[in-house]
């Protein structure tokens, strides 16, 4: 009787699994596109998949899409070589380690119309910080790093790291679970520069985060999202692009960028050497780089865009002129973008990140 | 040949074997257990040059590893505890119901699990806040907000849930197999009901007690989802130190011998499977 | 009376606790607001959308697809070992059941990291078929602990009376040994296939470009907040498999089998 049970449940279960596996199989692309493909990895929800299929439909170029979680995670995957990706899109940091290790190509701009024409001045200016010629990348998104908060939680105006080292919100803070963006947070509040690599400098900053644990709720990327928009917590460190979402679902929430300086980072598109097909990956990239492309790209994940084209066309008067999504940089002081370390200060950061969360 | 093999056949194959017939298990094993196995001791018996060192290995002994691994010991020592506190008296319930519904109690257990393991997971999230499902009925029932996200308390009970069917099964397959007579027999002999379960239940159950404490306190001890989402983040568990060596600090070696580390103390678990169950019945489940 | 009532007390309480987290993920299907944070009304757009989501639809599919073939491979692999190491001296039997508890009992992790070294070694194209080895790889295991058991329960003159009666070794076996091991054969084969599916550490690792199953989609979605799709999917998943065994389980059997059942059942204690 057990025996015909289980079979019988077996069956069922076979059955429905093979159905389900034929009529999705069906609507999934397997064929290659008429001029080949090409194999993008971007950060996880970080693209309208709608621009995904209007390229293909343009081109007639498949787009094998994968998603990573970290720069670090997609590193290994591209130095080993164990898939071949034709475009990716790394953050500033780790755009100028995989130059460093020369696992870039170098870009053709003549095959990118629209990337010359469409991407703000100041955008490539601040690129020189990790690609001094503008030779390897096309920026993509950018943003800033800052304090969101409840204001029916704090009474007080918000306007400085400091705040989140306030015993009032114990328990009521949430910090970012990242080694570098947490020790942003305490090396800028002790005013020096979140690039350093001074150990003593370091180990005041690991001190401060040590100090700062039993007030924070909890350490999340970005989970601070969902969390602020509950109530959860009163204080919680973001990215802008996070924080134009956040306010749209709770009214409540405001975003500001502390007085002690920040960190402005840059994601952009780069091509690696081993790209099997790099003409296509120059073609995505430009397409990217349109102006109605990008503008539907900002709107569906709301970080903000370096293109300019497509600012003008942002219809909503309010975003087109949100201090959050593009906000006036010439206003604030000590804003630096993220460089890499080198092998020795990455392994000194993670070190001390680990004697605080250990702790 | 199978006639031939017939009469010279040993009675412990009561059925056609022949020695080809492991070998497709043993060259799998060999090439997808084995040699990634010696892959990772590779790396964690190297530095990044390639020398052969002790340091990855040893360096469980700083305070931050060792910290590490002595919370994960604990909490998941403390979680299959729980786990098998809770599973005993069900998987007795369950074994009385009869041989008839032996299938469906075990797909109930195993039904949980074609929901995803990180949305279920999640889904504690959403219970536990401060703000979420359970406290909100405690607050409108007048009761005392429940605060244990983002504690200890909260990757216990992630442990707990996710790893209680591991536990329940093998005892009930064990509690299924004793024979009722046995039990009628100790009673019969005098022995009450406390007697007859310490003396006669509980060591004919010893080998799924044995299993079900691995097959939870293995998993418990490694993970790093859990108190990742659960636990807020705040506590560093050994499974999260070699997951961010891997993932965050691309430090291969160190993270390949921490992770011999954690065999040392798997294999001192396989140790004890060993000897308290010789036959390896146990751990069926 | 009091006792059974407060047993039926008892398995309720475990099954709510096993089971709230599942009715949570049901009721936020139905949420018309994108984050789990906020209820923003009913709805049941997300089970449209669904459909119309072709990257769910394909994870989906692979998802079902690697938990198929994997579960077939390693119950065909599991078994035919199991029935091997059964007929092993006693000390390369204990030699393989090491070997064979170590993917179960090692840290899913280094298992995972494990592979990953392997396949970048070989030079392996990181996609469906080293996730595909890689499940395979950590079923077995299930399998071969499933069958050990009902080979051990099982009566060897049964075998060789079938051989005296005339029937050739491999007749026998299919016809006497095979049936008793079936229960375990399938009990293996639908913990694989479960164990598969709910895997998602290993996966993780061993994935390449463009392939994701359901799991690693929503892990990458759990940084960015889970689509609300996912729990309608997840959803339709449960209520499927829950509704069919409801059905299986209450369906009347006949009567006449049941006996028969209940006779061989008898023998063979």
């Amino acid at each position: 009787m057990k025996k015909k049970m289980m079979i019988r449940t077996l069956g069922c279960l076979l059955t429905m699994s093979c159905a389900a596996a034929l009529l999705t199989g069906c609507s999934a692309k397997t064929a290659s596109g008429e001029n080949g493909q090409v194999v993008v990895y971007n950060w996880g929800e970080y693209i309208d998949p709608e621009t995904i299929e209007m390229f293909e439909e343009e081109t007639g170029i498949q787009v094998v899409y994968d998603e990573y979680e970290t720069n670090e995670i997609m590193y290994p995957k591209v130095e080993t070589g164990a898939s071949a990706y034709d475009v990716i899109c790394p953050s500033d940091y780790m755009i100028s380690k995989m130059i460093g290790n020369n696992l870039l190509a170098e870009l053709n701009f003549d095959n990118m119309p629209n990337a010359k024409a469409n991407i703000g001045a100041q955008y490539w200016e601040q690129s020189q910080g990790f690609d001094p010629e503008n030779k390897y990348s096309v920026p993509y998104c950018w943003g800033t790093v800052g304090i969101l908060y409840n204001k029916t939680m704090v009474e007080e105006p918000v306007d400085s790291w400091s705040i989140l080292w306030d015993e009032k919100y114990t328990d009521n803070i949430l910090m970012q679970d990242s080694v570098r963006d947490a020790f942003m947070v305490a090396l800028k509040l002790n005013g020096n520069s979140m690039n350093s690599l001074d150990e003593g400098e370091l180990a005041a900053a690991r001190d401060l985060l040590i100090r700062q644990k039993p007030l924070v709720q909890a350490y999340v990327i970005d989970q601070v999202r969902d969390k602020m928009i509950g109530g959860e917590a009163a204080l919680g460190v973001i990215y802008s692009g996070e924080a134009i979402f956040t306010q749209r679902e709770n009214a409540d929430l405001e975003y500001v960028i502390p007085k002690e300086g920040t960190n402005v980072w840059i994601d952009s598109w780069v091509i690696p050497k081993n790209a099997p097909n790099p003409e296509n990956a120059e073609k995505f990239i430009d397409f990217m780089c349109r102006g109605d492309i990008a503008l539907k790209n900002f709107e569906y994940i709301t970080y903000s865009t370096p293109n300019e084209a497509a600012r003008e066309l942002i219809e909503d008067e309010d975003l087109k002129n949100s201090q959050i999504a593009f906000p006036d940089l010439s206003q604030y002081a000590n804003l630096e973008t993220f460089t890499y370390l080198g092998e020795d200060g990455d392994a000194l950061y993670n070190e001390m990140w680990k004697e605080v969360k250990s702790n | 040949m199978n006639k031939s093999s017939k009469k010279t056949a040993v009675p412990r194959t009561p059925w056609p074997t022949g020695r080809y017939m492991a070998a497709p298990y043993l060259l799998w094993s060999a090439a997808f257990i084995l040699i990634p196995l010696a892959m990772i001791f590779y790396y964690g018996l190297t530095d990044k040059s390639g020398a052969f060192t002790l340091e990855n290995v040893l360096s469980i002994g700083t305070p931050q590893h060792a910290k590490a691994l002595l919370i994960a010991l604990l909490l998941s020592l403390v979680s299959t505890l729980i786990c098998l506190l809770l599973a005993y008296p069900l998987a007795m319930i369950l074994a009385r119901r009869g041989i008839s519904q032996h299938s469906f109690i075990v797909l109930l257990f195993i039904l949980p699990m074609w929901m995803n393991f990180l949305l279920r997971t999640l889904a504690w999230q959403t219970l536990l806040e401060k703000t979420g499902v359970i406290n909100s009925v405690l607050s409108f029932l007048g009761l005392p907000a429940l605060n244990i996200i983002n504690t200890p308390a909260a990757i216990i009970l992630g442990m707990v849930y996710n790893f209680l069917p591991f536990m329940v099964l093998p005892l009930y397959n064990a509690l299924t197999k004793i024979d009722g007579n046995v039990v009628n027999a100790a009673h019969d002999l005098g022995a009450n009901g406390v007697q007859t379960f310490f003396r006669v239940i509980f060591p004919l159950s010893l080998p799924g007690v044995i299993s079900g404490i691995t097959m939870v306190f293995v998993p418990a001890l490694t993970t790093f989802v859990i108190s990742n989402l659960l636990g807020g983040s705040k506590i560093l568990l050994i499974g999260n130190v070699i997951e961010q060596e891997f993932t965050q600090a691309s430090n291969w070696h160190l993270g390949s011998g921490l992770s011999i580390v954690l065999m040392a103390f798997i294999l001192v678990n396989m140790l004890l499977t060993a000897i308290f169950d010789k036959n390896g019945e146990g751990t069926s489940l | 009376m009091i006792k059974t009532t407060a047993q039926k007390i008892y398995t309720a309480l475990i099954f709510i606790f096993l089971y709230a987290p599942i009715a949570t993920l049901i009721v936020l299907s139905f949420n018309a607001s994108k984050t789990r944070a906020k209820w923003g009304g009913f709805t049941v757009k997300w089970y449209a959308a669904l459909f119309d989501n072709a990257d769910i639809m394909q994870a989906l599919y692979n998802t079902l697809a690697i938990a198929l073939l994997s579960a077939i491979f390693a119950t065909l692999i599991g078994t035919v070992a199991a029935l091997s190491i059964q007929g092993m001296k006693k000390r390369s039997r204990a030699i393989l059941i090491s070997i064979t508890n170590i993917p179960m009992l090692n840290a899913e992790i280094v298992t995972g990291i494990s592979l990953m070294l392997l396949f970048l070694t070989v030079g392996a194209r990181f996609g469906f078929g080293t996730i595909l080895l890689s499940h395979i790889t950590f079923n077995i295991p299930y399998v071969i602990l499933s069958v050990m058991p009902r080979l051990k329960q099982l009566n060897p003159s049964v075998y060789e009376a079938a051989l005296d009666l005339g029937a050739s070794p491999w007749r026998a076996f299919f016809k006497v040994v095979f049936p008793e091991l079936l229960p375990g054969v399938l009990s293996g084969f639908l913990m694989a296939f479960t164990m598969s599916l709910d895997d998602f550490i290993i996966t993780h690792f061993t994935k390449g470009p463009g392939v994701d199953t359901l799991s690693t989609k929503i892990y990458t979605e759990v940084k960015k907040g889970i689509k609300p799709e996912m729990y309608a999917l997840s959803t339709l998943i449960f209520v499927t498999v829950l509704v069919l065994l409801l059905l299986v389980n209450k369906a009347p059997r006949p009567k006449e089998k049941q006996t028969l059942q209940g006779t061989k059942k008898g023998t063979a204690k």
